[in-house]
């Protein structure tokens, strides 16, 4: 599949080779899909104890402290109510209303640092660029998340401040000489942190934390099933440029400074669909499904109203096993009038299968806030 | 283990009488990762070679289970349906799929022995 792509490798690449990874391309990167344990068996370890991820593929990205009002323009969320040493949840949106990427806005003292998605991070780092002066791409880190219930300690055991933290905190803290970008934050529904931490250096601080015996390494594969038990929007899959920020049932992370009605309401791409939307309901939403028995529903699976006949009403965009649910679970975007518990059907191989429009997570979160 | 004979879609035989009893390899088990859902035929349907008679979910994907010869469905292994990680615990042996009952066994002939399936892996 690599063909004559060159794929990028982060700074851990060849700890991944010597820990036994399936290597992958993914978002052109060579990524580690899954450890020796299993895809099944890591997602269970960081539910129990402590997973180490490397996401150094995602976009690291600082902008200046006076381009708050900047930021504004591009993403529906508050900036500049996000005090200092806190992160934020945010999308960019297009002029149409849907959604470029979503990505993490950290107030640090005299700076914004963002955390952008990989596949992204080129068109979203031109994005900033024609719109922001001073942006400063971060190339010279890796970044590293280290999630579960035994994370604090695992972390702590290196970094003794970061157990003061709280869900969404960031700070700045010492390791060896090394200064590390910490946030409380994750991408898995439990309690962890990102740390971002000199590239010349991750290999030993990651081995370091792996040292750990509750700290295993884990895969793309595991991430995913984690953050889709988490009920988390995966971009180009869950949210796109056709999907808007109320349609994704992302109206959490709009702050009521940027509604209507807000001191800075509207002024950001796509504010007129978006205003609308929060005001009159969208047509469509993005719900959670759990199918009936085992079989998956995966992305692209139709979603009918009926068990025969009839247009789709939806479609999966991402669907798999939880294996802490021991169930499969999925995300579609369906008419806004269901609810949770009405059942529609999923046609997997021909066969309309049964399956409850659900709450989501479908795992609870574990955020120590 | 002489006795079996191997489908280049990674599936293994083994004849009990006139029957045929078909897995999964050991190989196809690990590439597939951990089985999540098995999807087996009804008894007593009668399949042709390359049916489609049976799914696989891993958490990575979905994969179909042809049918390998011409015959007859006439058990399935119930147990995977509650425990489809066996497919990865014992894919040699409790963990088989179905039994066919087989009239010309010569269909088996073609397939690869053992060692033959370990060069074709590789």
């Amino acid at each position: 599949m690599a063909g004559d792509t060159q794929l990028l490798r982060t700074p851990l690449y060849d700890l991944h080779l010597e820990l036994g990874a399936k290597m992958v391309p993914f978002a052109g990167w060579e990524m580690p899909v899954q450890y020796p344990m299993g895809v099944l068996k890591e997602h269970l370890h960081c539910r129990a104890a402590a997973g180490l991820f490397d996401v150094s593929h995602m976009g690291q990205v600082i902008l200046p402290e006076g381009a708050v009002s900047a930021l504004e323009r591009l993403v529906p969320v508050d900036i500049a109510g996000l005090a200092e040493g806190r992160q934020r949840y945010a999308m960019f949106t297009d002029a149409a209303g849907g959604i470029l990427d979503d990505l993490m806005v950290a107030k640090k003292p005299g700076h914004l640092f963002l955390v952008v998605n990989a596949a992204c991070a080129p068109q979203d780092i031109a994005h900033l660029q024609a719109h922001i002066a001073g942006v400063q791409v971060v190339t010279d880190r890796a970044l590293l998340a280290l999630q579960g219930p035994a994370a604090e300690a695992a972390l702590a055991g290196l970094v003794p401040g970061v157990a003061a933290m709280r869900f969404m905190d960031v700070a700045e803290f010492d390791w060896q000489g090394a200064v590390l970008w910490v946030s409380r934050s994750g991408y898995t529904g439990e309690d962890g942190y990102e740390i971002s931490v000199p590239a010349d250096v991750a290999v030993d601080f990651a081995r370091a934390l792996l040292a750990d015996p509750s700290v295993t390494p884990i895969g793309l594969g595991a991430r995913d099933s984690l953050r889709l038990e988490a009920g988390l929007c995966l971009y180009g899959h869950d949210i796109d440029t056709t999907t808007s920020p109320v349609e994704a049932d992302l109206t959490w992370a709009i702050q009521k400074r940027r509604r209507a009605g807000g001191a800075a309401e509207g002024g950001f791409p796509g504010a007129e669909r978006i205003l609308a939307e929060l005001a009159e309901g969208p047509a469509r939403k993005r719900m959670g499904l759990r199918p009936e028995g085992r079989a998956p529903m995966r992305e692209g699976v139709e979603i009918f109203a009926a068990s025969e006949g009839g247009q789709p009403i939806g479609r999966v965009t991402s669907g798999g096993f939880g294996p802490s649910i021991e169930a499969p679970m999925a995300m579609a975007y369906l008419p806004a009038e269901l609810k949770i518990g009405d059942t529609v059907y999923g046609e997997v191989r021909g066969k309309r299968l049964p399956a409850a429009i659900a709450p989501m997570p479908f795992h609870p979160h574990a955020y120590k806030r | 283990m002489s006795d079996l004979k191997f489908t280049e879609e990674h599936e293994w035989l083994r004849v009990e009488g006139d029957l045929v009893v078909v897995g999964i390899t050991e190989h196809a088990s690990e590439a597939l990762g951990d089985v999540v859902f098995v999807e087996l035929p009804e008894p007593e349907t009668v399949v042709a070679k390359g049916d489609e008679i049976s799914v696989i979910e891993s958490v990575k994907a979905a994969s179909d289970i042809l049918a390998p010869v011409d015959g007859e469905i006439v058990e399935v292994n119930d147990k995977l349906a509650d425990n489809p990680g066996l497919v990865n615990e014992d894919p040699m042996g409790a963990a088989w799929f179905f039994k066919m009952k087989v009239e010309d066994m010569s269909q088996l002939d073609d397939f690869m022995s053992e060692d033959e399936y370990k060069d074709f892996i590789g």
